[in-house]
């Protein structure tokens, strides 16, 4: 590949028509970190996430009402300490997608029977919920796509990404439907071009992340509401705990052990959000729906000893210490450089260019453009042969950008990437999307590239000439054999589904 | 574009494909098995105590809390055991002597991370990253050179991953690429090894399930219906793996276990139907990366843990029964004061199916499967001969 051909494809999200990188492909790269857009048209205009959490607030309130009316036989009417719907929601809609594309996997919901009058008013009140934070899904998921489709900035939108899946939240249960995409909205885009302690600071906190790692129902075991509760649900859950210091800082087999994470667990106690979710239970939280709140009832108290440290601050300030310490701490920054030096450089990163996004790293105290510029700097991203195989986000935004897209149909993208195996915000597990070929090159993957390519090619009505696209999108860096196929084909769409799915593009 | 023109295209496609690159391979190839193996994997560590639950242990009770009551008047296993309440198609299997669960069983993994965890599983080596491909994979290099793998997933998984190529398949909702396009694809792969060996397999996939796609694995049963015809076809797979995700309980496990259990039994059941007689040559392994805590958290749920139950079904399994070295659930019998204490290796489980499933030396299957691992005396007559 030549540096423009890198620099459009490998740091970027392929070239729309007509775009190039300039004379100083790297200029035109580095360029981005201050052009970038943390809030596009397509963005500012889906609903927040405190939006999103008012209209959950609204569906538990008439779940409440409607078994207050309706006392069924086999529930206690007055204790409605966890509703119905913050079971995971598996059966209907965004899940059948997700579970039909990600694993085979059971659906595991025993079919519904009415039990009592009043049941039906309740189902319907849940599918109608459903259905809205499914509809504010799938709007986010399109908003994405436009932004990094007419995006000016691509190698920005592509570290957007990279952040997202790097604090993975999974749209599984029926609070993560609606929130998944608020994250990356609220908490990912505003410090893409900060401090990576800031945006950990604002993910930890996000309602998204704290509902989906069960921080929000976690409580001390020695807090005022456990003694106040006592004999009652509630206690310490160390979930997001552990993923903090696994996945989203110091990185798996480092520095800390199973106390660690259970003492983190303590600290973070607290942690929770207003009005939605499984903590309602916990009882009178002041704020905004979906708002972030330290609740120091719920907080464990006393100095906790995490990675060899006395850590005696009080309330929220004690957490927020140790997330200050966590996010530059030399496993963080070993963590961080290993996972970019992945992302663009190979599945393999090579030593030296970790070693030197570390120190990027370390004396920036986590700026993430001081780490960028590092990249962008870096020999061995610019090694010419294809370093990466595209996953299906990277492939069909590259497509569709190539094509020149404008607008999209409500459900395409969502429907497109559920059929090509990485539905957008639902990667399963807090681990996010595997960054490496093995995880996609596989042959059903390749085989639906293959099918959606024809499909996409066929809606261009033969009026782009995939000869002159594909010269323009590989500068000195097209094959002979997949010049001599695109030539050869039968119509102009045919030429441009091979060139969807020929061997450059499939990389990157 | 019809059906059958799509089936010809391929058909004729495939067969170029295996005279060409396996033509060398089938002629040393010896005598095909008819034995069948299919691996269901658990992601997300599964509760062993919650599957089959030791309610003859006198700490049982008084540890588990509230997730007890879920085995109050569930089925009994023997003195020990009881299996969870929704798992009726195992239940039946149990009592006809093919089903056999082997508890207190772990991966040498002993952290807590369900990604190195997984790793460890699949790949079959002592710690997480140290080999590069899965024992699944292995185990082929060891068979007759036409017994093929299948995985139904969109990907390989780790476990299949390896120097034998191996499809992947799973119901897709676009349209089928016209036979000219995929022609067309075929030669320009021709000049890139990766992308020529995988098309390979994607042509040759589509052969078998082109009838098969309308059966969309959308629940448990459909996949394991799908499997089974995967499984059954003439020139079909020997061993496939199926994943399933959803185990890792934090919160309130006892509704969101009893739906999991409920679905991998709907896909043992669907398996069994769907084999027919060939059932009577089949082993089934269900396995998860690791167990979860003994004791209740404070959601309703438990945490991650050490040891778990793996389960063998199928017509070739030597069943009935439950094995384990049992550890005790009382607070000093536990590993780190908070998970069930591992006494049986799981490489040690799936080495001795695996070798008299498929009528391997122990001892090389053993060598080739877990090379990293200190193998323990295989055990015996878990597979009818």
């Amino acid at each position: 590949m030549s540096d423009a051909s890198i620099a459009l494809n490998r740091f970027g999200l392929g070239a729309r028509p007509g775009e190039d990188a300039g004379n100083d492909p790297r200029k035109w790269l580095a360029g981005q970190i201050a052009a970038f857009d943390p809030r596009p048209q397509a963005i500012a205009s889906q609903i927040p996430s405190t939006q999103v959490a008012r209209n959950l607030a609204d569906f538990y309130e008439r779940q409440r009402l409607l078994r207050l009316e309706n006392p069924g036989p086999r529930r206690r009417a007055v204790s409605p300490a966890k509703p119905a719907a913050a079971q995971p929601a598996m059966a209907e809609g965004a899940m059948m997608q997700d579970m039909q594309a990600t694993q085979p996997a059971p659906t595991m919901q025993p079919a519904a029977k009415p039990l009592y009058q009043g049941e039906d008013a309740a189902m319907l009140a849940r599918r109608e919920a459903r259905r809205q934070q499914q509809q504010a899904y799938v709007g986010m998921v399109s908003a994405r796509a436009l932004t990094a489709i007419n995006s000016p900035t691509p190698f920005a939108e592509r570290l957007v990404h990279f952040w997202a899946n790097h604090f993975a939240v999974s749209a599984d249960k029926l609070e993560l439907v609606g929130l998944s995409g608020t994250m990356e909205f609220e908490a990912i885009r505003p410090h893409v071009m900060g401090k990576f302690g800031d945006m950990l600071n604002a993910v930890e906190r996000h309602p998204a992340m704290l509902l989906y790692l069960d921080q929000a129902v976690s409580i001390g075991p020695n807090s005022p509401a456990a003694q106040r509760q006592r004999g009652r649900r509630g206690g310490l859950n160390e979930n997001l705990a552990r993923e903090i210091m696994e996945l989203h800082t110091l990185g798996v087999r480092s520095v800390y052990t199973q106390a660690d994470v259970t003492e983190f667990a303590r600290a973070m106690t607290g942690f929770t959000v207003a009005g939605i979710g499984r903590a309602r239970g916990a009882g009178g939280l002041d704020g905004e729906p979906g708002s972030f709140v330290f609740a120091d009832r719920l907080h464990e108290p006393g100095t906790r000893t995490i990675l060899g440290k006395q850590w005696a601050g009080q309330g929220e300030e004690q957490a927020a210490a140790v997330l200050g310490h966590l996010a530059t701490h030399p496993a963080t920054a070993k963590h961080i450089a290993t996972k970019l030096a992945r992302h663009f450089a190979s599945d393999d990163p090579p030593a030296p260019l970790v070693a030197r996004l570390e120190k990027a790293f370390l004396s920036s105290k986590g700026d993430l453009p001081t780490v960028y510029r590092a990249l962008i700097a870096s020999p061995e991203c610019w090694a010419p042969k294809p370093a990466k195989f595209k996953s299906p986000w990277e492939w069909s935004i590259s497509a569709m950008r190539t094509l020149g897209t404008q607008q999209l149909q409500p459900n395409a993208v969502n429907g497109l990437m559920g059929q090509l195996g990485q539905p957008v915000w639902k990667p399963g597990s807090p681990a996010g999307w595997d960054d490496v070929a093995g995880a996609w090159a596989g042959p059903d993957a390749v085989m639906r590239r293959v099918e959606a390519a024809e499909r996409m090619a066929q809606r261009t009505k033969n009026l782009i000439d995939a000869r002159q696209r594909a010269a323009e999108l590989f500068p000195d860096a097209l094959s002979p054999a997949t010049a001599q196929s695109i030539a050869r084909a039968e119509s102009p769409g045919q030429g441009l589904a091979l060139m969807l799915v020929s061997p450059e593009f499939m990389r990157r | 574009m019809t059906a059958l023109s799509r089936r010809n295209f391929v058909a004729l496609g495939a067969s170029t494909v295996f005279a060409s690159s396996f033509g060398a391979r089938m002629a040393f190839a010896r005598a095909a098995t008819n034995r069948r193996f299919v691996f269901i994997i658990q992601r997300g560590a599964a509760d062993g105590l919650h599957t089959v639950a030791p309610v003859g242990d006198p700490a049982y009770a008084g540890q588990r809390g509230s997730l007890a009551e879920d085995f109050a008047t569930a089925p009994r296993l023997d003195d020990m055991f009881a299996l969870h309440p929704s798992m009726k198609n195992i239940h039946a299997l149990y009592g006809a002597k093919q089903a056999l669960f082997l508890h207190a069983v772990a991966s040498p993994y002993r952290d807590r991370s369900h990604f190195d965890g997984q790793n460890v599983l699949e790949t079959g080596g002592t710690s997480a990253y140290q080999l590069k491909d899965g024992w699944l994979n292995r185990l082929l290099t060891l068979l007759p050179a036409d017994d093929k793998a299948i995985a139904l997933a969109a990907t390989v998984p780790m476990a299949l991953r390896g120097a034998v190529e191996v499809a992947s398949y799973a119901p897709s909702g676009l349209p089928d690429a016209s036979d000219d396009l995929l022609a067309r694809v075929s030669q320009m792969y021709q000049g890139d090894a990766q992308l020529h060996g995988i098309w390979e397999q994607a042509t040759a996939t589509r052969m078998l399930t082109s009838d098969l796609a309308s059966d969309n694995g959308r629940n448990a049963a459909a996949t394991g219906d799908l499997a089974a015809k995967m499984l059954a076809a003439e020139n079909g797979s020997r061993i496939a793996m199926i994943e399933t995700g959803g185990w890792d309980t934090h919160a309130g496990q006892k509704g969101r276990l009893a739906g999991q259990l409920n679905g991998l039994d709907q896909m043992v059941g669907a398996l069994q139907k769907g084999l027919g007689p060939l059932w009577s040559d089949t082993v089934v392994l269900v396995a998860t990366e690791f167990g979860r805590t003994v004791k209740v958290n404070g959601t309703q749920g438990t945490d991650h843990g050490t040891a778990s139950c793996a389960m063998l079904m199928g017509g070739a399994v030597n069943g009935g029964r439950v094995i384990a070295d049992w550890p005790g659930l009382a607070d000093a019998a536990l590993y780190e004061n908070r998970d069930l204490k591992p006494t049986l290796g799981l490489d040690t489980v799936i080495g001795s199916t695996l070798s008299a499933h498929f009528g391997l030396m122990p001892q090389t299957a053993a060598r080739k499967l877990f090379p990293e691992v200190q193998m323990a005396r295989p055990l015996q007559d878990l597979v009818r001969g």
